[in-house]
């Protein structure tokens, strides 16, 4: 179908005119960033000359989703994927659609990210901003001027739960990007070669796993100056050990199928059958288990910061807050309470795309509601 | 270990910091040094140190200025007291309601449960421990009710009875216990939740049914039994994560026990007592593991045949 002036007006609404209510969220996306582009032009104007790298991946956010918009809003001649013969990701991605709390969840995620790269454009005030008369702003009730109230040095709560949420949500991705990276050689080479290789790494893990993780964390953490590179690549490496379990356990059985068998008779080396065939065939499992990862993570670098050992302030951080706001709870509890649901809902609707995905990739599993190859939470 | 030893002494800071003010001559600094063994090389100290922990001596705290063991002791029977409390109810509040949202499978009831087991396995521990405090030191909460929110017992604990002590300590362990229980007793539900359901397909529940057996005694006697099977394995998967949350929970509620006291050795720069701690929270979990390997074996005779 070709486009028509209305795709570049209204996206999607041609979609749901033609009775496909998927289009609905292209138009609110689409009218959304509108809004915010018209609200803060002035903001987003003084990008031109800004050397903060943040506001230029602001800026390039604004442009894409304006696109993506546009993109998913065009009515489609066939349902897409509809009788695709590919099986695979097309089916589990039809099945993850139909899980109705997944999509909730991906919905949340998906808004809470864009949320974070716009958080310059978004965010009210400069969440470093004092003000101006301490006596009179700092405390304040939510209100129009300060949604979410203003803290003890009177900046705005809502403007640093944007920005502490950026770095939660950066930290969380890529401490698993470590761990599930880390996790799955291990557990793919120790389950694919056997012998001392298996014993050592798996004997380790055991002992690394009796360590209750927060414990493990604050010892770490205490002696190294935390910063967020070092917070992300602790937790990634605190975080390996379940996922490298998990894989060893699927590779066992992955390795005397047929595909293995032959790729061994062709005369491949051991790395290559790994990464080309073994990981390929676990891919899964650890997919489930990264999504459910990031929640926890993301709940345990929120216990570290309230413990005042994770991102260091001024930088505002969701645990921090947390943390400041107790001394207050009874007269400004404001400032203790949105971040809290903010790290609340992150980290359900993790869960919840975890719950979906698990279902639309392992079918077997589904009701039988296992728990989660990641033991270690806060 | 030993990347623990290595890392804390590799790290800035000095634990005779505690010690120095105006009043201590250098001199004097010197001396505390030489008795601890501070100027030694860190071969040496590393050494010594093995040698001493494999025989159950755990040094010397820098901060608390008593041995090691001692300090130990006296925070190690709090500690199981908040774990063990928070383990009975993480598994028994866990597998009721894990219990009756299987027994009534896609009801209204099953997925509000579902929904709610998500949410609080989505709440952090301290968060959690926070709006407690909040909510039951707020106006609107019934003065009756009204909860103790810091320490273990109260000041006139030494004049009561014994009826009353267990009240007091109960009261006071309440609050812990429920924030650091309750998001581990989410999970244990939705695990139970699964293994009830599994087991409920399985034969010998619909030979109980053809036999005529009420549908209580197919659940209770039947069902649940097998179903818990699984669950008891999970003793050790939460028992770090409880004790990782207790870091928390004992600095929110001021307990005095290993949590709270691995967290001031750590800003004290105490590097025995954090040594000691961190690797006495891997014992517990290791024989708590072994307690749950013993425990399965005895209610599940299938496994001693292997």
């Amino acid at each position: 179908m070709k486009r028509t002036w209305l795709d570049w007006v209204l996206p999607g609404a041609r979609a749901v005119a033609a009775g496909r209510p998927a289009g609905a969220s292209a138009l609110v996306s689409w009218l959304a960033l509108w809004i915010l582009i018209i609200a803060r032009r002035d903001r987003i104007a003084a990008t031109v000359g800004s050397a903060d790298p943040g506001e230029w991946i602001a800026a390039l956010t604004l442009g894409v989703g304006l696109w993506l918009a546009h993109r998913s809003g065009l009515v489609s001649p066939r349902a897409r994927g509809a009788n695709d013969p590919t099986g695979g990701a097309r089916t589990a991605w039809r099945r993850f659609r139909r899980h109705r709390p997944a999509m909730v969840g991906f919905a949340i995620v998906v808004a809470l990210g864009a949320a974070a790269l716009l958080t310059p454009y978004l965010a009210p005030y400069d969440p470093a901003q004092q003000g101006e008369d301490l006596a009179a702003t700092r405390f304040q009730p939510p209100s129009l001027a300060h949604p979410m109230g203003t803290d003890h040095f009177g900046r705005d709560v809502l403007s640093r739960v944007l920005y502490g949420g950026r770095t939660s949500l950066a930290i969380g991705m890529m401490a698993v990007a470590i761990a599930i990276t880390l996790g799955t050689l291990v557990g793919a080479v120790a389950g694919y070669r056997r012998g001392w290789i298996e014993t050592v790494s798996m004997r380790s893990v055991d002992l690394l796993l009796s360590f209750p993780r927060l414990v493990l964390l604050i010892t770490i953490v205490a002696f190294v100056r935390p910063s967020v590179v070092v917070i992300t690549l602790v937790l990634g490496l605190t975080g390996w050990m379940a996922t490298s379990r998990l894989v060893r356990g699927e590779v066992l059985s992955l390795r005397e199928r047929d595909f293995i068998q032959a790729a061994r008779a062709l005369g491949f080396g051991g790395p290559r059958i790994v990464l080309r065939h073994v990981i390929p065939n676990v891919a899964s499992p650890v997919i489930v288990a990264a999504t459910l990862g990031i929640g926890n993570t993301i709940l345990v670098e929120a216990s570290l910061s309230f413990l005042g050992l994770g991102v260091q302030p001024p930088a505002p951080s969701w645990g921090e807050m947390v943390a400041r706001g107790r001394d207050v709870m009874l007269d400004a509890p404001w400032i203790a309470l949105f971040p809290g649901l903010a790290i609340v809902l992150t980290v359900m609707s993790f869960n919840l795309i975890g719950d979906g995905l698990r279902d639309a990739l392992d079918p077997g599993a589904a009701g039988r509601g296992q728990l989660h190859a990641e033991g270690g939470g806060s | 270990m030993t990347l623990l030893f290595v890392l804390l002494h590799a790290a800035p800071g000095d634990p005779m910091a505690v010690f120095f003010n105006p009043n201590v001559s250098p001199d004097a600094l010197e001396q505390m040094r030489r008795n601890f063994g501070l100027d030694r090389p860190l071969i040496e100290q590393y050494g010594r140190w093995l040698a001493n922990f494999a025989t159950g001596d755990f040094g010397f705290s820098y901060s608390r200025l008593r041995p090691v063991r001692d300090v130990l002791a006296t925070a190690l029977p709090n500690t199981l007291w908040l774990g063990g409390a928070s383990l009975a109810v993480t598994f028994v509040v866990g597998c009721a309601v894990g219990i009756g949202q299987a027994v009534r499978q896609y009801s209204r009831l099953d997925h509000g449960l579902t929904f709610i087991a998500l949410l609080l396995y989505s709440i952090p521990t301290f968060w959690l421990g926070v709006v407690l405090v909040l909510v039951v030191s707020s106006d609107v909460w019934p003065t009756a009710l009204r909860l103790p929110i810091s320490g273990m017992q109260s000041l006139d604990y030494a004049e009561l009875g014994t009826l009353d002590r267990i009240v007091d300590r109960a009261r006071h362990l309440l609050l812990p216990t429920i924030a650091l229980g309750l998001s581990s007793a989410a999970a244990v539900a939705r695990y139970m939740r699964g293994a009830m359901l599994e087991t409920i397909d399985e034969d010998y529940i619909r030979t109980a049914r053809a036999k005529g057996l009420t549908e209580r005694r197919v659940v209770w006697a039947h069902a649940v039994r097998n179903a818990l099977l699984p669950v008891i394995s999970l003793i050790g998967l939460f028992l770090p994560v409880l004790f990782g949350g207790a870091v928390v929970v004992e600095l929110i509620f001021s307990w005095p026990g290993m949590g709270r006291l691995i967290y001031d050795a750590i800003a004290a720069r105490d590097y025995p007592l954090v040594m000691a701690a961190s690797f006495l929270f891997a014992a517990l979990v290791i024989a708590a593991n072994l307690l749950a390997d013993v425990l399965y074996a005895w209610v599940d005779p299938r496994i001693r045949v292997r």
